[in-house]
């Protein structure tokens, strides 16, 4: 059905690119053929898009960022100033403040998160919780609304005198609380906003895992006396590990590029106390016009992501995964209740 | 499972104490939805009102037809739509076309390629964004679609992806197309292509949504408020101070509404999709 069909028992052989004259109305063009039978050519056509736009969109932006945060740009002059932007970063205050606000929103609310998400999947997967589909449903659905609308929607939330989080803790006699404008409140907004938008997707993830452990090993731990917690400890969060791992990582590179929220919530303040990473090098790069600067932020940050990333795998896997074995032992099951 | 009734009893009660707590934290989740909704049929004044609305208001036309009227948020809709709808598109082509290559064919390079595509995965996006704008720039593409839809179509994430659902996809059936004559593009079209169907559409609903959802670079790339996707317009809504408070919350609520509707609407592919890509790329 097809020109190629005469040289498509190709497959026979590895030297099947000996493509015979002998064959179709067709110019007679050589088709080089890899062992498995297909042209040799045909997997870089697959992925000639990719190629172009990675080499477009990737990888000479990246190699073009590193170039100009060697550079400076005054008035239009662009010099080579070699580490002069690096050099300036470490002394610069406001970097490290950006860089400590990060930090700070990173290990508060990812543990909170994913300590929240554990929780939440152990209860989805159990058979005590009734009405399972819709809860799961309900603490994933924040995650589909974008997170400039759920900025703006928070903003409105926590807004200090008129927002309705204060309105409803004042019936209880709390507050009000200076949400959005006060130093300290401003990160816990922000830890609260990503805590609402992203627990149910690391519990939806957890819920995965946590669905392929075989219940058997719980049976089993139960019959040789293991309680409740450390059945807890040693099946479900050993068993988590790998999503654990997962989880972990992604939301703590996430955490270190956060821009948006802060950018809607508080525009970095009040008094830069919500300024993250990625926000400064927005503001250096598109409200300064400082692209060698902006740049050089982004290569901080890409070191930064890839020490903290690696630390993160090492912690991970010198906890040697202990072997999930509650002790299948020959030990007796008459445990008659 | 065998249980005695004394444990029948004390599993009742559990099970209630469980539900309960959740149900709580249920409706925490759901509040701001709830609110948000509100607020929309309120005049600006009175959303904030004390003690607050419960119950809608009579404004939701009004904010609606004032937020389309005053503002270009209705620009800024048909300008998301568009773009999303090209870029879920091209972006399926692009990256199963990769996904393809990089699961079923043995190559000089693919070992390369690939842990290419694996690094931009793990490197932070936003070093790209002062050379994407320049390049943008020397292109002439700012306010353009194009400046949104082509920089992220090879997506690595999607190409992780598609790699891994492909492979599982059995060699003997390619094989075995080929014998029978199809050509390599009719191979990956109509064997390979429809048994992945499902990784597809999770593929679609996550490119949809980031595009949809995406905020940092349109706002480096966009100038001028014609060529606004919807969060750029939220925000700069947002930003000045006249902002009619009542058409801001019907903005933030008609960005989230196709969405919404999507998901419930398609809830397993969605979560398959977010599962897959599990937190941003």
């Amino acid at each position: 059905m097809n020109v190629l069909s005469s040289t498509a028992h190709a497959s026979a052989g590895p030297t099947a690119e000996a493509a015979p004259f002998a064959a179709p109305p067709r110019p007679p063009r050589r088709r080089r053929r890899s062992s498995i039978g297909h042209p040799r050519i045909t997997p870089y056509l697959f992925l000639l898009p990719t190629i172009v736009l990675f080499l477009g969109f990737k990888l000479y932006p990246y190699l073009s960022a590193f170039w100009t945060s060697l550079t400076s740009n005054i008035g239009g002059v662009i010099t080579f100033v070699g580490l002069d932007n690096y050099l300036r970063l470490l002394e610069d205050p406001l970097f490290y403040k950006a860089l400590g606000n990060t930090a700070l929103i990173l290990v508060v609310q990812v543990p909170l998160m994913l300590g929240l998400g554990i929780v939440l999947s152990v209860a989805f997967n159990s058979l005590l919780l009734k009405g399972r589909a819709f809860f799961r449903m309900a603490f994933f659905v924040p995650i589909v609304m974008g997170l400039v609308a759920y900025g703006i929607l928070f903003s409105a939330l926590f807004d200090s005198s008129a927002g309705i989080v204060n309105e409803l803790l004042g019936y209880v006699g709390i507050g009000p609380i200076p949400w959005l404008v006060d130093p300290f409140w401003a990160k816990i907004s922000i830890v609260l906003a990503m805590t609402w938008h992203y627990t149910g997707q690391n519990a939806i993830i957890y819920l995965a895992q946590l669905q392929s452990i075989p219940g058997e090993l719980y049976e089993a731990a139960q019959v040789d006396g293991a309680n409740g917690w450390q059945r807890f400890v040693n099946i479900t969060l050993s068993g988590l590990r790998p999503a654990l791992l997962l989880t972990v990582v992604l939301s703590t590179i996430g955490t270190l590029q956060l821009f948006d929220e802060p950018y809607v919530l508080t525009n970095g303040g009040p008094d830069n106390a919500t300024l993250t990473v990625g926000m400064y090098l927005y503001q250096n790069g598109f409200k300064y016009f400082d692209f060698g600067y902006a740049s050089a932020i982004g290569y901080a940050l890409t070191v930064i992501i890839a020490v903290v990333s690696l630390i993160q795998f090492r912690l991970f896997r010198e906890r040697a995964p202990k072997p999930i074995s509650p002790k299948k032992s020959m030990s007796p099951k008459e445990k008659t209740r | 499972m065998t249980e005695s009734l004394i444990g029948v009893r004390g599993r009742r009660t559990k099970s209630l104490v469980l539900t309960t707590v959740i149900a709580a934290g249920a409706v925490l989740m759901l509040l701001p939805f709830y609110w948000l909704i509100i607020a929309t049929t309120y005049p600006s004044r009175e959303i904030f009102a004390s003690p607050p609305n419960v119950l809608p208001g009579p404004a939701f036309f009004d904010n609606l037809t004032g937020l389309l009227s005053d503002t270009l948020f209705g620009r800024a809709i048909g300008n998301s739509v568009l773009v999303a709808s090209v870029y879920t598109l091209l972006g399926l082509v692009v990256c199963t076309a990769a996904g393809y290559a990089f699961a079923k064919f043995e190559f000089r390079g693919r070992g390369l390629l690939f842990g290419a595509v694996l690094i931009t995965l793990a490197l932070p996006s936003q070093v790209t964004l002062v050379p994407l704008f320049q390049i943008m720039v020397t292109l002439g593409w700012l306010d353009t679609y194009q400046a949104l839809i082509l920089p992220n179509l090879a997506l690595p994430f999607g190409i992780f992806l598609m790699r891994q659902t492909m492979q599982a996809v059995p060699d003997e059936l390619l094989q075995a197309a080929r014998v029978d004559g199809a050509g390599e593009f009719r191979v990956f079209s109509r064997i390979v292509l429809p048994t992945v169907r499902p990784a597809l559409a999770a593929l679609a609903i996550f490119l949809f949504l980031a595009q949809w959802n995406e905020f940092v670079y349109p706002l480096v790339v966009l100038r001028t408020p014609e060529s606004f996707t919807i969060p750029v317009s939220l925000a700069s809504l947002q930003g000045i101070g006249t902002t009619d408070y009542g058409q801001l919350m019907m903005g933030t609520f008609l960005s989230v509404l196709p969405i919404l509707v999507l998901f419930l609407f398609l809830q397993r592919h969605f979560v398959a999709g977010i599962l897959a890509g599990a937190v941003k790329q």
